[in-house]
């Protein structure tokens, strides 16, 4: 970025600079380690000049927020048009329960709402299965048909929200809930806004909620994209996520990397399904993790959305700029939350947050500060909104579009996470794509490599966690956490057993044969699915029906 | 040869974070133990009939999703029915203070919560094998 | 539990008896030998499959979808899972259980996961054992899954009646890697995720490779499966059977039984000769003055030796 006279000027300066003034203070104050390194464990250097970036030419490198390729940010003003979307994931117990605290959220200003689903209904059994004992409406709400669903949106307007569902597996059949709803509200379907998680590979590699094979997996994805083009036009159809890839212990490269590998793959999905690139891609969202280093957060965040760009264009000859638009939603790292002085996670949850506003983020969850001990209380979840609201309002960091930009650290960092994550993707290539790399169980054994280093260098003090290694103190155990009433259970069966005397079984059951029928065909299973909702078919009747056609992923385990 | 201390790895229910039970089954075959791995989604059925099987001397379970208090004491009655009464039954997780009172009573023998260090384990696994 | 109670009941079927006389036979303890001795005679029953091929060809898949296939019609299975030991640990992560969770809770089937504990890959006399404890626990078919590098292909045809030899496409130049021992080993073949590019192909050389090797009167079927769609198993099965009822019908199973018999006794012969010999000799500290001797030349190595064994015969009077 500088011309070559300068630079050869700059470096003479340097150089002296480091025998002089440098070599001087370190024979008589040492650094206090060897080496320095990020939280992914790459290395950082002592100073960054213009020499770190010379290879960075503006235009094509970094060029307006706005336009291509988007390493400044997805659109011109940014924060200063409208904050990003507030949105606070949660969801517990029962529909009724789930519904209260949506309301509360949205009385407090937050802007989108985020369900939280319990296991079962993530892995498309109904509370009454016996997979699901212990587990209903535990780490989210408990939906098992469209009685449940139409709870949990009361009173709330599903033109006026929108709503982002983490939901894999069954997300075709959680949409269709959420489709129907809306109808009885009055809403058509083009005008609902949010978005399905949607990630099936993601699952297999990290999240571990998966329920069918990788190939019906894919199709029941494209089945999605290709429905909503047409019928739900402003829904983001898959939000490909990165954030449990970090959770799982990747280095910030490997989540930008595998992510955007996963990408590939969908995006190859729907090209073969013969959808045209710039009907889909549009609409396909992203979701990474922010975590502790600040600046090689804001580095990956940066470095994904020029990548993404360039692979769209470059790879898949896209022609529409907002299919090379990389748009995503961020959530702090929950896995950096301690139990230990929970009180702590508050200025973790913070400076993560920081970093994913520096980095241009779309949407953002705070976690909040006792959720390494348990589901955050009301009190947990408002002071870490209310962090959010600091950050907006108070920080003046909204005030122009990526500030960042044009430091040494980050332009280099950016730049070294790009490459890296391209060494990941190219490499995934070689193996036969993502679907194969993952099934070979590379990408799960680069994480859990990293994972197992990361730990290694806690126990051995390399790496300080406040609370946990250093700095520790007797606590006593916190109080009034929040607790799931077994209760729960016994209630969401007792709803199932209403429901299925109440519905017209015989029309359950043709819905549900059409529904296999189709599932052994090749048609869009979307309708289908719809329909089978709307007789108030059960999500697990849903679920057993694609599960007999289509049978089970099986986990592969590399240690 | 000194016979290796076989642990039982497992992840009970249908929380699929692995993260933690990965890394712990490293970390307890670099301490010169034999892991039993069995993967996610395991049934306190099975469980059970993997531990009686591989003759473990320890059966560890870890669970993020808050259904411990159900399953981890199942696993537990379970293993009594079969007459299995000298493995060393240790659990971990999102696991509340206020549950681990209970949990013990149940017949867990430990339960370890985010934080605690590797060797911890390691060493409380060391001193209280049972056989 | 008295050893003699273990194997009374799990004669009688009981999983935990035959899982704790696994653990002793395994662990070189003092009751190893008694109860192997007394287990004898009812070993020899089983129809012993040895599963081996390339790390990442699916073998444990594949093993879950062979027992499966077994037990349909009310056979009992043993699966002896072995995978590697680390040698800086002694420690080891046996993952081949995932792929069988589910038959875990089948009556009629028997998983145990084993390191190789210093075996570099092959499979130890304690493997031979707890197989021994299998057979003699009525399992019909036992299954044996290897590491699939080092020593164990050689091994493993010295245990098992059967060896099903696992290839999968994709894998670069694995069949040229093994190629060298393959033909003495495969009685039948089987190409994994066949539904992968290049499966063809892999089935081809291999194909090519038998067809090199005449010397045999029956040449080694090459399978096409798909482990994880349980495409081809039927298939697989039925080879796995007829191959047993060829060597029976051949005479072939008591000459292969025989030899095995032959090599695991001088195998024990040997070790125990070692022992006795090394025992003898260090109990003086003889070897090291020897080892001396030898390298001042005053010696040679087979002078020594001589007179080892010949000391030996004095300590085993003595014994």
């Amino acid at each position: 970025m500088f011309d070559k006279e300068k630079l050869s000027h700059l470096k003479e300066a340097r150089q002296r600079w480091e025998v002089g003034v440098l070599a001087k203070t370190l024979s008589k104050a040492p650094e206090s380690k060897a080496e320095f390194k990020t939280v992914s464990g790459s290395v950082v250097k002592r100073l960054y000049t213009p020499e770190d970036i010379e290879d960075i030419d503006y235009e094509r490198d970094l060029g307006y927020p706005g336009q291509y390729p988007f390493t400044r940010g997805y659109q011109p003003t940014m924060y200063r048009g409208r904050p990003w979307t507030m949105r606070m994931y949660a969801g517990f117990a029962t529909a009724e329960e789930s519904n209260e605290r949506y309301k509360y959220l949205v009385s407090q200003g937050s802007t989108g709402l985020s369900v939280a689903f319990d296991l079962p209904t993530q892995i498309g059994y109904d509370s009454d299965h016996p997979l699901a004992q212990g587990e209903v409406g535990k780490v989210g709400v408990a939906i098992d048909s469209l009685r449940d669903m139409e709870i949990l949106f009361d009173g709330i307007p599903l033109d006026k929200v929108s709503t982002s569902m983490t939901i894999n597996a069954p997300a075709a059949v959680l949409l269709a809930m959420y489709i129907a709803v809306a109808e009885k509200q009055g809403v058509s379907p083009d005008k609902l806004r949010g978005t399905i998680q949607n990630d099936i590979l993601k699952e297999y590699i990290a999240r571990g909620t998966y329920i069918f094979p990788t190939e019906p997996s894919m199709r029941l994805i494209t089945d999605i994209f290709d429905y909503c083009s047409k019928h739900v036009p402003n829904w983001n159809t898959i939000s490909i996520s990165g954030y449990h890839i970090r959770e799982a212990g990747s280095t910030a490269a490997q989540e930008v990397g595998f992510t955007l590998a996963d990408g590939i793959a969908y995006v190859e999905a729907a090209i073969k399904a013969g959808l045209d690139v710039d009907t889909f891609a549009p609409r396909l969202s992203f979701f990474f993790n922010s975590h502790n280093d600040l600046f090689e957060e804001v580095a990956k965040f940066r470095a994904a959305r020029r990548l993404w760009a360039r692979i769209m264009k470059d790879r898949f000859k896209a022609k529409n700029e907002k299919s090379m638009m990389l748009k995503f939603h961020t959530q702090t790292a929950g896995c950096t939350l301690t139990a230990q002085q929970p009180d702590n996670n508050i200025i973790r949850v913070a400076m993560q947050a920081l970093a994913a506003v520096l980095g241009g983020t779309q949407s953002l969850h705070t976690n909040s500060r006792d959720e390494a001990l348990a589901l955050p209380t009301t009190d947990s979840v408002t002071i870490a909104l209310r962090t959010q609201q600091i950050i907006a309002n108070e920080t003046g960091v909204t005030n122009t579009v990526d500030p960042l930009a044009g430091s040494y650290y980050i332009e280099a960092k950016t730049k070294e996470i790009e490459d890296k994550a391209m060494e990941y993707i190219n490499k995934i290539d070689e193996l036969g794509g993502a679907a194969r790399a993952i099934d070979l169980g590379y990408i799960q054994k680069e994480i859990s490599d990293s994972a197992y280093k990361y730990q290694m260098e806690i126990e051995s003090l390399e790496r300080i966690v406040v609370g946990v290694n250093k700095y520790q103190v007797e606590e006593e155990a916190p109080k009034g956490l929040l607790k799931v009433d077994p209760i729960v259970a016994e209630m969401q069966k007792q709803k199932i057993n209403e429901v299925k005397a109440k519905r017209n079984n015989l029309a359950v059951e043709e819905r549900l044969s059409l529904l296999k029928k189709a599932c052994e065909g090749t048609e869009n299973l979307m309708p289908y699915i719809l329909n089978a909702v709307k007789e108030y078919a059960t999500l697990g009747e849903i679920c057993g029906v694609m599960r007999e056609v289509f049978g089970e992923y099986e986990q592969a385990v590399l240690i | 040869m000194k016979r290796p201390i076989r642990v039982l790895i497992a992840k009970p229910g249908l929380d699929g974070h692995d993260r933690g039970a990965k890394v712990i089954a490293r970390a307890l075959r670099d301490a010169g133990m034999e892991v039993i791995y069995t993967g996610l989604r395991q049934t306190p059925e099975q469980i059970v009939a993997a531990a009686v099987q591989e003759d473990v001397d320890v059966v560890g379970m870890s669970l993020l999703s808050g259904a411990h208090n159900y399953l981890f004491p199942k696993v537990v009655e379970l293993l009594k029915e079969q007459g299995v009464d000298d493995v060393l039954i240790v659990g971990g997780g999102i696991i509340p203070d206020e549950d681990i009172p209970g949990l013990k009573e149940a017949g867990v023998d430990e339960i370890f919560t985010p934080g605690t260090p590797i060797a911890k384990m390691v060493d409380y696994i060391k001193n209280n094998v049972k056989r | 539990m008295p050893y003699s109670q273990l194997i009374e009941k799990m004669l009688e079927g009981d999983k935990r008896a035959c899982a704790r006389l696994i653990t002793a036979v395994e662990n070189d303890s003092d009751e190893a030998e008694r109860i192997m001795g007394d287990i004898y005679r009812y070993t020899g029953n089983a129809h012993i499959i040895g599963i081996t091929g390339p790390p990442g060809a699916g073998k444990s898949t594949l093993t879950d979808k062979i027992v499966k296939e077994l037990i349909r019609e009310g056979k009992k299975a043993g699966v002896i899972a072995v995978d590697p030991t680390s040698p800086y640990s002694g420690g080891s992560i046996l993952g081949d259980r995932i792929r069988m969770q589910d038959l875990a809770l089948n009556p009629n089937v028997f998983i145990r996961s084993m390191g190789t504990r210093g075996y570099l890959g092959g499979l130890s006399k304690h493997t031979k054992n707890a197989l021994k404890v299998l057979d003699a626990g009525g399992y019909d078919y036992i299954i044996i899954e290897t590491v699939g590098v080092g020593q164990s292909e050689v091994d493993i045809v010295k245990i098992a009646d059967t060896v099903l030899m696992v290839m999968v496409p994709g894998l670069g130049d694995d069949i040229q890697s093994i190629k060298a021992g393959i033909m003495e080993i495969g009685d039948i073949f089987a190409i994994n995720k066949s539904d992968l590019p290049g499966a063809d192909r892999t089935a081809l050389e291999v194909n090519m490779m038998l067809d090199l090797n005449p010397d045999t009167d029956r040449r080694p079927p090459v399978l096409m499966v798909t482990a994880v769609k349980n495409e081809g198993i039927v298939e697989l099965v039925n080879q796995i059977k007829e191959h047993f009822i060829y060597l029976k019908e051949s005479g072939r199973f008591e000459v292969r039984r025989k030899n095995n018999l032959k090599m695991e006794l001088v195998e024990l012969v040997e070790e125990e000769l070692r022992k006795i010999v090394i025992s003898h000799a260090e109990d003086e500290n003889k070897l090291n003055d020897e080892v001396i001797e030898i390298y001042n030349k005053n010696k040679n190595v087979y002078e020594v030796r001589d007179e080892l064994i010949r000391g030996m015969g004095t300590h085993l009077h003595r014994g």
